[in-house]
C-alpha cells in the first residue's frame, strides 16, 4: 500500500490544469477526492507520475440554483450537498442519494466531480445524473462541451471525457413530483449490491412521466427508459411496478462478485426498484 | 461489604478496588493520540523492510534475481531463502511443532507467501524495490479443499513427504498433518446406534481472520558493540519470543530484550511467530543498525495467521424426552500450508474437546484431522480460547438440530440437559474438570429477561402472516448457552514450546505508599493497567491510583507466557493476588511492631492493620510502607517487595446466557437484529465497566463473522477478500444496542473467584446470532445452513426453500 513516486501539483486556476495535462499528456491524471485514484494508486493499479490536484481551484467549487435549474461545480463535496437546505429544497434526491454514499468522513472529501466523472459503475451519483438527465460540463484543450449524463458513461472507467479534459460542473432541471434513491448495501462504505434512482410526476392520479436508473448492476450506471415509460398512464399499481420491474431487468447486466452471484443480484435489483417507485409515488 | 460501616465503606469506595468501574488509566494516552505503538519507534538510522510476495497460491520457484532492485539507490539488501540457509533461519519451528519456511525454499505453498525481504534506506524505496526483483515461478496445481487434499496425489509439503510421523502422531496421507482422538469411539457408536434419536449434521465455521486495528510489525535493532539484540514487536508473548529468539540465533537470553509497546489489538494474531520479525532481526544483525518491517492491511489478512477453517460433523443422540445420551464429533481441520495453530503443544486442536458444551452429555468421542492445503498457515483462537469457539458454534447448532430432529424447543432441550448446579466440579466425558456454575439461574434469568414465551408467540404469529402474504419480513430467535474453557493453563498438561503456561507477577512498594507491579502479560487493549492494579489495591490497601501496573519489556517483566485465551486474569491476574498477599504478610509483621503487639494481634481492615478489639490502634498500609524502608526492625529484611509465579490448578470455566431477536428480509437477505440480550458469568467481576466494554467488543466482533467476516479463496488459491472492501469489519452503524446482565458463580480455586471475560462474548455471540438466522427459517424446514449469513446467502437460504416463488 506504498503508491510509487509522483509529483504533486496544485494549480490555482482551470488554464494552470490545462496547462499541465497538455505537458504531461498520459502521465498526468486530476484528484478531485481522490477515493477511487489514491487507493488505486496505493496498490500500484494506476501509475500516476504527475498529480493535478483539484483542490484550490475556486471556480469548481459551489452551486447555483435559479428557479428549478441547478449547477453544481464538480468539486462540491457531499458533504455540502447534504448540507445545503437550498439544494434539499429544490432537488431532495440530492440529499437521500448524498446521505448513501459512504460515511461523513468520506463525504467530507468526497466530491460530485469525482464521483461522476471517474466512470466507476460503483459510484452513486451517475446513475442519479442519469435519472436527472442532467448535463456534464467538460473543458478541455478546445473549449468547453456539454455531455449528457445518459450519453457519458461507456464502460467500467471509460467515458465520454477525453484524457486531457476535465469535468467542471453539472446541471440539471430539478424534477418536480416525487423522487427516491434506494440502495442495498452489506455495510456502511460499501458499494450498492443494488441501487435504484426514481423520479415520478404525477398528473390526475396517474403516473405523467417518471425516469428511472440503476447503480452498480452493469459495467455502467443503466438508465432504463423502458422501465419509465412502462409506468406512464398507470396508477402505479402492483401490476404497472412488475412490467417497469421486467423492463429494467432487461436492461441491466450484472456480474458475480463477493455480494453474491447474477440470480441474487437481479431478484435485488428488482426488489429495490419497486420500493424506490413505490416510495416515489408515495411522494409524488 | 455488608457488614462494613459507612466509614470502611468510604475508605473501600476510595482504594477503587475489585468491584470499582474505574475508568481506564490507558484512554489518557490512547484517545489523545499519543499511545506508543511499533511503528511510533523510530530509532537514528533505521532501515525499512518490505517483502515480495508470491502471487500464486502453489508454485515452484525457478529462480529469483535481485540484480535490479539491489541497484536501485538507497537499497540495502534483498535477503532470500538462500541468504538464511547458511543461518538455518530459512525454516522456523511452529508453535504447532511444524517447521514453516521463513523465506520460499524452492516453492511457495500459498499467495502472499513471504518469498525476498527488501531493505532499504526508507519505506517508500523498499516498496519501489520490491517491484524490481524478479522470480521465475512455475505454476503448480492449487488445492485449497481439504477433503481434496486428502484424496490428491498432488505433494504440498515435499519437505516431509515421506515422513509418516508428525509432531502429533502418524500421518496418513503426504497432506495429513495429525489425528487426535479424545474420548470413548466404541462406547459412543453404540450409544448412537442404540439411541431413541439421532440428528446429524455437519456444521463449517469459516476461515476468518482477526484482523486487530494495528497491523503485525517489529523493530530490530543489533548493537554490535555490546552484543545486545532489542526487539520492538507486535508480540501477545513477548518472553517466548526472547526464549525462542535466543533458541534460533544462538544468542544468549540475557543479550535479548524484547519490548511488547502499547499493542493495537491483537485477538490471536499476535501470538505466532512471523517470517517478518524473523527478517527484521537477521536484517539488523547483518546490517548493524535497527530494521524496521511494518506490514499492511492486505498483508496482514492475506499472510498471517487466520482463524476456524473447521469443518465438523456431528451426530448427537437422544432419548425421545430429549435427555442427550452421546455426541460423536469428526472435524476435518483446514491448516493451511503450515501447521502454525497456537495451541498449547499437547492440545494439536486446543481445546476442541469442550465441544460437549454446557450439558451433562455421558458418552462422546472427539476425533480431529489436521490437513495442509495451499492457504495462509495460522489457526489462532480469534478471541477466544483455543479452538472452542469452533466447539461452542458446533454444540450450540447440534442442540439446535437435536430440538429440530424432537420437536422441541430449544431452550427447554438446553434446561433438561445442562450439568446441575450440584454436579460441580464436573467431569466432561471429554475429560475436563468445569470448576462451578449454575446454569439453570442463568438460562432462567435470561429467557425471563427478553420474555422469550411472549418473543415464541409473536414469531408464530409472524410465520402465519407471512403464509398469508401479508408481510415478506420473518423473525429469529437465536439462542445460546455457552460454557468457555479459559486461563491455560496447569504447566502439568499445559506448554508452549516447552515452557509451562505459568504466569507472574512482581511487586514492588515504595517508601511514600505507592508501588509498582510488573506482569507477565501484555495488554493489547484489555485494560491491564487499570484492573490489575484494582486486584492489587484490594490485597494491599493502597489505592489503584497510586499503583502503576507495567508490562511487555523482558528485561524488566518476570518471565509469564503472554496475553491470549482469557489467560491474564485467571493466571497472572491470581498471581497479582498472591504475591499481593505476600505483601500484606510482611506488612503485618511490620504494623505489629509499630503497634506493640503480637503478630496474631492485628487483623486486616481494607487498607490497613488493626489491633484485634481495638480498632482505634492501627497503622495504615502508606504509614508500614514508610517503615519497611526508613525503620529498623528487628528480624525483618528492610523493602518491601514481593513476587509470584502462579500455576494455575485447573483451568476457569466462565459461562452465559445470549439471546438475539433478529428480523429477517426474505427478499433481499438483510438481517437487522432488533434485540441482543448477554448474560455473563465471569465469577468474581473486577470491574464493571471494563467487563461490559469487553462484551460489547465481543459480541461486535461476533456478529462480523456470523454475519460476513470471511477469508474466501477462489479455486486457484487467490484470496478474494483481501480489503476492507470485502472483509467485513463492522462499524457503529451495523452494531446494535447490546444488552449486558450477569450473574456471579465465583471460581474456586482461583485467589480472588475470577474466571476471565474478555473472549465469552465471542465465544457465544457468534452461535447466538447464527442461531437465529436458522431460527427464522425453521419453521419453513431449515435445519442448517453454513455461515456467513450476508444478503446472499440468506436470501440463497429463502430461495431454497421456495420463499420466492
Amino acid at each position: 500500500m506504498i503508491p510509487a513516486s509522483f509529483d504533486y501539483h496544485r494549480p490555482s486556476d482551470l488554464e494552470g490544469v490545462l496547462a499541465l495535462l497538455k505537458e504531461h499528456g498520459d502521465d498526468a491524471r486530476v484528484i478531485a477526492g481522490g477515493h477511487s485514484l489514491i487507493p488505486m494508486m496505493k496498490l500500484r493499479m494506476a501509475e500516476v507520475p504527475q498529480l493535478i490536484d483539484l483542490q484550490a481551484i475556486e471556480s469548481l467549487k459551489g452551486y447555483s440554483v435559479n428557479g428549478s435549474h441547478v449547477k453544481i461545480g464538480a468539486m462540491v463535496t457531499q458533504h455540502e450537498l447534504i448540507n445545503s437546505d437550498e439544494l434539499a429544497a429544490v432537488a431532495p434526491i440530492l440529499r437521500e442519494t448524498s446521505l448513501q454514499i459512504a460515511d461523513p468522513q468520506v463525504r467530507y472529501m468526497g466530491t460530485v466531480g469525482g464521483n461522476v466523472a471517474n466512470g466507476d459503475p460503483g459510484n452513486d451519483m451517475p446513475g442519479l445524473m442519469q435519472c436527472l438527465d442532467a448535463t456534464l460540463h467538460l473543458i478541455g484543450p478546445n473549449g468547453t462541451r456539454e455531455v449528457a449524463a445518459r450519453e457519458y458513461y461507456e464502460a467500467a472507467y471509460v467515458t465520454a471525457r477525453e484524457e486531457d479534459e476535465v469535468l467542471t460542473a453539472i446541471s440539471f432541471e430539478a424534477p418536480k413530483g416525487g423522487y427516491a434513491y434506494e440502495k442495498q448495501k452489506r455495510k456502511i462504505g460499501d458499494y450498492a449490491t443494488a441501487a435504484a434512482a426514481v423520479t415520478i410526476q404525477k398528473d390526475g392520479g396517474k403516473v405523467a412521466s417518471a425516469s428511472i436508473a440503476m447503480t452498480n448492476l452493469s459495467d455502467t450506471p443503466v438508465w432504463s427508459e423502458a422501465a419509465g415509460n412502462a409506468l406512464v398512464g398507470t396508477t402505479c399499481d402492483a401490476g404497472a411496478i412488475k412490467v417497469a420491474v421486467a423492463a429494467m431487468l432487461d436492461d441491466i447486466d450484472p456480474t458475480e462478485d463477493n455480494r453474491g452471484p447474477v440470480a441474487f443480484k437481479k431478484h435485488v435489483a428488482g426488489i429495490i426498484l419497486t420500493r424506490a417507485i413505490t416510495r416515489a409515488w408515495e411522494r409524488a | 461489604m455488608k457488614d462494613f460501616t459507612d466509614e470502611q465503606k468510604e475508605r473501600a469506595a476510595n482504594l477503587k478496588g475489585l468491584g470499582s468501574s474505574r475508568k481506564r488509566v490507558e484512554d489518557a494516552r490512547f484517545t489523545q493520540g499519543k499511545g506508543n505503538y511499533v511503528d511510533d519507534i523510530k530509532l537514528p538510522g533505521m532501515l525499512h523492510g518490505d517483502f515480495v510476495r508470491s502471487p500464486y497460491a502453489h508454485a515452484r520457484i525457478k529462480s529469483i534475481d535481485t540484480s535490479k532492485a539491489m541497484a536501485l539507490e538507497g537499497v540495502v539488501a534483498v535477503l532470500t531463502a538462500a541468504d538464511l540457509a547458511p543461518l538455518n533461519l530459512h525454516w522456523m519451528p511452529t508453535l504447532a511443532g511444524d517447521k514453516q519456511m521463513v523465506l520460499a525454499d524452492g516453492k511457495v505453498l500459498f499467495q502472499g507467501q513471504e518469498v525476498a525481504f527488501v531493505v532499504a534506506k526508507d519505506r517508500f524505496i523498499a516498496a519501489d524495490a520490491v517491484e524490481l526483483v524478479e522470480v521465475d515461478y512455475e505454476e503448480l496445481p492449487v488445492i485449497v479443499n481439504p477433503f481434496e487434499a486428502l484424496q490428491s496425489d498432488v505433494v504440498l509439503r515435499e519437505d516431509i513427504a515421506d515422513k509418516k510421523e508428525g509432531a502429533h502422531g502418524p500421518r496418513k496421507h503426504h497432506n495429513h498433518i495429525f489425528t487426535w482422538e479424545v474420548g470413548e469411539e466404541a462406547a459412543t457408536n453404540d450409544v448412537i446406534e442404540n439411541a431413541e434419536v439421532v440428528a446429524t449434521e455437519t456444521v463449517y465455521y469459516h476461515r476468518t481472520h482477526p484482523c486487530p486495528l494495528e497491523t503485525c510489525g517489529s523493530v530490530a535493532s543489533m548493537d554490535k558493540v555490546n552484543g545486545k539484540l532489542t526487539v520492538w514487536g507486535t508480540f501477545q508473548a513477548p518472553h517466548v519470543v526472547r526464549t525462542v529468539a535466543s533458541l534460533l540465533s544462538g544468542i544468549e537470553e540475557h543479550n535479548i530484550r524484547v519490548i511488547s509497546p502499547d499493542i493495537g489489538g491483537g485477538f490471536g494474531n499476535k501470538v505466532g511467530v512471523y517470517p517478518g520479525y524473523v527478517c527484521s532481526i537477521v536484517a539488523s544483525i547483518v546490517t548493524g543498525v535497527p530494521v524496521k518491517w511494518i506490514e499492511d492491511r492486505m498483508e496482514n489478512l492475506m499472510s498471517t495467521a487466520f482463524a476456524r477453517d473447521y469443518w465438523m460433523t456431528g451426530k448427537i443422540a437422544a432419548t425421545k424426552e430429549g435427555k442427550i445420551t452421546g455426541l460423536h464429533c469428526h472435524v476435518t481441520a483446514d491448516h493451511g500450508a503450515f501447521d502454525a495453530c497456537a495451541d498449547p503443544t499437547k492440545f494439536p486442536a486446543g481445546f476442541m474437546n469442550i465441544c460437549t458444551g454446557s450439558y451433562d452429555i455421558p458418552t462422546a468421542y472427539l476425533a480431529v484431522d489436521g490437513v495442509y492445503t495451499n492457504k495462509a498457515p495460522g489457526g489462532v483462537a480469534y478471541r477466544c480460547s483455543f479452538r472452542v469457539t469452533e466447539a461452542v458454534y458446533f454444540i450450540e447448532r447440534m442442540i439446535e438440530v437435536l430440538a429440530i430432529e424432537l420437536n422441541m424447543d430449544a431452550a427447554e432441550l438446553r434446561r433438561i440437559n445442562f450439568i446441575k448446579k450440584e454436579q460441580f466440579p464436573y467431569q466432561s466425558a471429554l475429560g475436563w474438570e468445569y470448576d462451578s456454575g449454575d446454569y439453570h439461574t442463568a438460562w432462567d434469568k435470561a429467557l425471563k429477561a427478553v420474555d422469550y414465551e411472549g418473543l415464541r408467540k409473536e414469531q408464530a404469529e409472524r410465520v402465519e402472516a407471512f403464509k398469508r402474504g401479508e408481510t415478506r419480513s420473518l423473525m429469529g430467535v437465536g439462542l445460546t448457552f455457552f460454557t468457555e474453557i479459559v486461563g491455560a493453563g496447569p504447566v502439568k498438561n499445559c506448554d508452549i514450546l516447552g515452557m509451562g503456561m505459568f504466569d507472574s507477577c512482581e511487586i514492588r512498594i515504595h517508601p511514600t505508599g505507592s508501588a509498582i507491579a510488573r506482569l507477565g502479560t501484555i495488554s493489547q487493549g484489555q485494560g491491564h493497567a487499570t484492573t490489575f492494579a484494582q486486584i492489587l489495591a484490594s490485597e494491599i490497601g493502597l489505592p489503584a491510583d497510586s499503583i502503576t501496573i507495567e508490562e511487555g519489556d523482558t528485561d524488566t517483566a518476570p518471565y509469564g507466557l503472554g496475553t491470549y485465551g482469557s489467560r491474564s486474569t485467571p493466571v497472572a491476574g491470581a498471581a497479582t493476588a498472591l504475591a499481593g498477599r505476600k505483601i500484606r504478610a510482611k506488612a503485618q509483621m511490620i504494623a505489629a511492631y509499630l503497634l506493640e503487639v503480637h503478630d496474631d494481634d492485628v487483623e486486616w481492615d481494607i487498607d490497613r492493620f488493626v489491633v484485634k478489639g481495638a480498632p482505634e490502634r492501627f497503622k495504615t498500609m502508606k504509614e508500614i510502607a514508610y517503615a519497611a524502608y526508613n525503620q529498623a526492625i528487628p528480624g525483618v529484611e528492610p523493602g518491601l517487595e514481593a513476587v509470584s509465579y502462579y500455576d494455575p490448578p485447573n483451568m476457569t470455566y466462565p459461562f452465559g446466557a445470549y439471546i438475539c431477536v433478529m428480523d429477517i428480509d426474505v427478499d433481499t437477505g438483510v438481517q437487522t437484529i432488533r434485540k441482543f440480550y448477554a448474560l455473563d458469568d465471569c465469577g468474581t467481576r473486577i470491574n464493571p465497566m471494563i467487563i461490559e466494554g469487553q462484551i460489547h467488543g465481543g459480541l461486535t466482533e461476533a456478529l462480523a463473522v456470523a454475519l460476513g467476516q470471511e477469508i474466501a479463496y477462489d479455486d486457484m488459491g487467490n484470496v478474494k477478500t483481501g480489503t476492507f472492501m470485502d472483509f467485513f469489519l463492522p462499524t457503529a452503524w451495523e452494531v446494535p444496542n447490546y444488552i449486558t446482565d450477569h450473574t456471579v458463580t465465583p471460581s474456586p480455586h482461583h485467589p480472588i473467584g475470577a474466571k476471565g471475560v474478555g473472549e465469552s462474548p465471542h465465544v457465544g455471540g457468534v452461535p447466538c446470532f447464527s442461531n437465529a438466522v436458522n431460527d427464522a427459517f425453521r419453521a419453513f424446514g431449515l435445519r442448517h445452513t453454513h455461515m456467513p449469513h450476508d444478503h446472499w446467502r440468506i436470501w440463497q437460504t429463502a430461495n431454497k426453500l421456495g420463499l420466492h416463488d
